[in-house]
């Protein structure tokens, strides 16, 4: 069984058939090539695959995509401004060297940004809190909290690159 | 993943409808956080999936009379955010937020966790020490179960096929009572635990003696279970270290925990003991300050 579903993935429409029983990662990747969001765990735990729906963080390895049928989504590839410009909090993950390997790294930052639209502010604990679902298999955390730390200086206009 | 036949009804009669059509080939799938899991794996292969995320009005907090009700479809993280949880059951708040993460929270429901009836689970824990009920619907009308009586082994409910569990309905509890959910997880924050419990004591503010109290332990059974000999030891007494060792080591007789990555069988049992004790002392300070 197939169905015609139409995703709006980082301002753009894309419609597609799929079989009932894809996952939205799978339709990103191979059915969209927005190869950005990566496949980690599979199971909902690392966090390598998050993406935003409506605005929340959702596991995309644990979502089909006929559930993503008509909402808004927004995955790493739409972070950045059309001209590549980083946006504050990827940027920030360069100058705080956030990243070692680089697996985990859209989901940090896709998870992170959804937490400074969220709480501008975050303290360290809030930031451990709601970035505990994701997983960096190099112990980077201490720089990957710098760097939230950071990006939410840069955006308030505390401090300038 | 097998393929399936796939609906999205969007009101409560085409649900029921289609449960009575399909009964047991069918999948009801409300956050899907687990049920996509199992069906990855092939542990669940339907024939037929219903999908709930265009049913409205399951999603709410409402006070009725005494009772909070949840509607099933609420986010764990929607319950643990509602100003009505947090300041009428600021437990029921606390013990959805230590749910798994953030990201889970905000697709998984308080009804599907119920429905999915893994023994693992913090919520049923708590729901259980607050005397919670559900009410399940179907086409012929609709029941409201004791969750003492809903869970009946790993994964397994007494929800019929044709059933929708629509609301948890959880009694306020009245003054002078305190409660605590308290869980011990040796490896990581977002991991099953190796127990987890939860205790409501409600003391006569004259004398401070315990009037009422119930105990819940997750992850030491097929399902989560209630210690109902040791709330008996702790009725009608004062707080004592020796009163908390006894319930401790009544409650941990009730329980059947199996070995695994998380614990012997033997180490769980002792873990359970210890953490009735937190629990009851921690719900016991709070009856004491007046939350």
């Amino acid at each position: 069984m197939t169905q015609t579903i139409t995703l709006r993935v980082n301002g753009k429409e894309h419609t597609v058939e799929v079989p009932v029983q894809r996952l939205l990662i799978d339709c990103l990747r191979y059915d969209l090539g927005l190869t950005g969001t990566k496949e980690g765990c599979s199971v909902g735990v690392c966090g390598a695959c998050t993406v935003l729906m409506d605005g929340q963080m959702i596991s995309s390895c644990l979502t089909l995509a006929v559930l993503a049928d008509g909402r808004e989504l927004r995955t790493v590839e739409g972070l950045a401004q059309p001209d590549g410009t980083l946006s504050p909090v990827q940027q920030a993950f360069i100058d705080y060297g956030g990243f070692q390997c680089g697996i985990c790294t859209p989901g940090m930052v896709t998870a992170a940004t959804a937490l400074l639209e969220a709480n501008p502010r975050p303290t360290e604990d809030d930031i451990k809190e709601w970035m505990m679902g994701n997983l960096c298999r190099c112990t980077g955390y201490y720089k990957i909290i710098a760097s939230i730390q950071g990006a939410a200086a840069r955006l308030r206009g505390e401090e300038t690159p | 993943m097998n393929p399936f036949a796939y609906h999205t009804p969007e009101t409560q009669e085409e649900v029921l409808t289609l449960l009575h059509e399909h009964g047991d080939e069918a999948k009801l799938m409300a956050g899907g956080t687990a049920l996509v899991i199992m069906m990855k794996q092939r542990l669940v292969m339907p024939e037929t999936l219903i999908s709930l995320h265009r049913l409205r009005g399951l999603d709410a907090v409402r006070q009725v009379n005494g009772d909070l009700h949840l509607g099933a479809l609420l986010t764990h993280r929607a319950a643990e955010t509602s100003s009505l949880v947090r300041t009428r059951l600021p437990v029921l708040a606390e013990t959805y937020r230590h749910v798994a993460t953030v990201r889970i929270r905000n697709v998984a429901t308080v009804g599907g966790a119920l429905a999915h009836a893994d023994p693992n689970q913090d919520p049923p824990v708590t729901l259980l020490a607050l005397d919670a009920r559900v009410q399940l619907t179907s086409v012929d009308g609709s029941r409201e179960v004791p969750l003492t009586d809903f869970f009946t082994d790993y994964y397994e409910t007494v929800l019929r096929p044709d059933e929708l569990l629509t609301a948890i309905r959880v009694p306020i509890p009245l003054p002078h009572t305190g409660s605590a959910y308290v869980k011990f997880l040796p490896r990581t924050a977002d991991d099953y635990a190796t127990v987890g419990v939860a205790a409501t004591v409600r003391l006569d503010p004259a004398t401070g003696t315990c009037q009422d109290c119930r105990i819940a332990l997750g992850s030491v059974g097929s399902t989560p279970l209630r210690a109902l000999q040791a709330e008996g030891v702790v009725r009608g007494q004062r707080l004592t270290p020796e009163l908390l060792r006894e319930a401790g080591a009544v409650a941990q007789q009730q329980t059947d925990p199996i070995s695994d990555t998380r614990g012997s069988a033997e180490y769980k049992r002792a873990m359970a003991g210890v953490f009735v004790r937190r629990a009851l002392e921690q719900a016991w300070r709070h009856a004491q300050a007046g939350s």
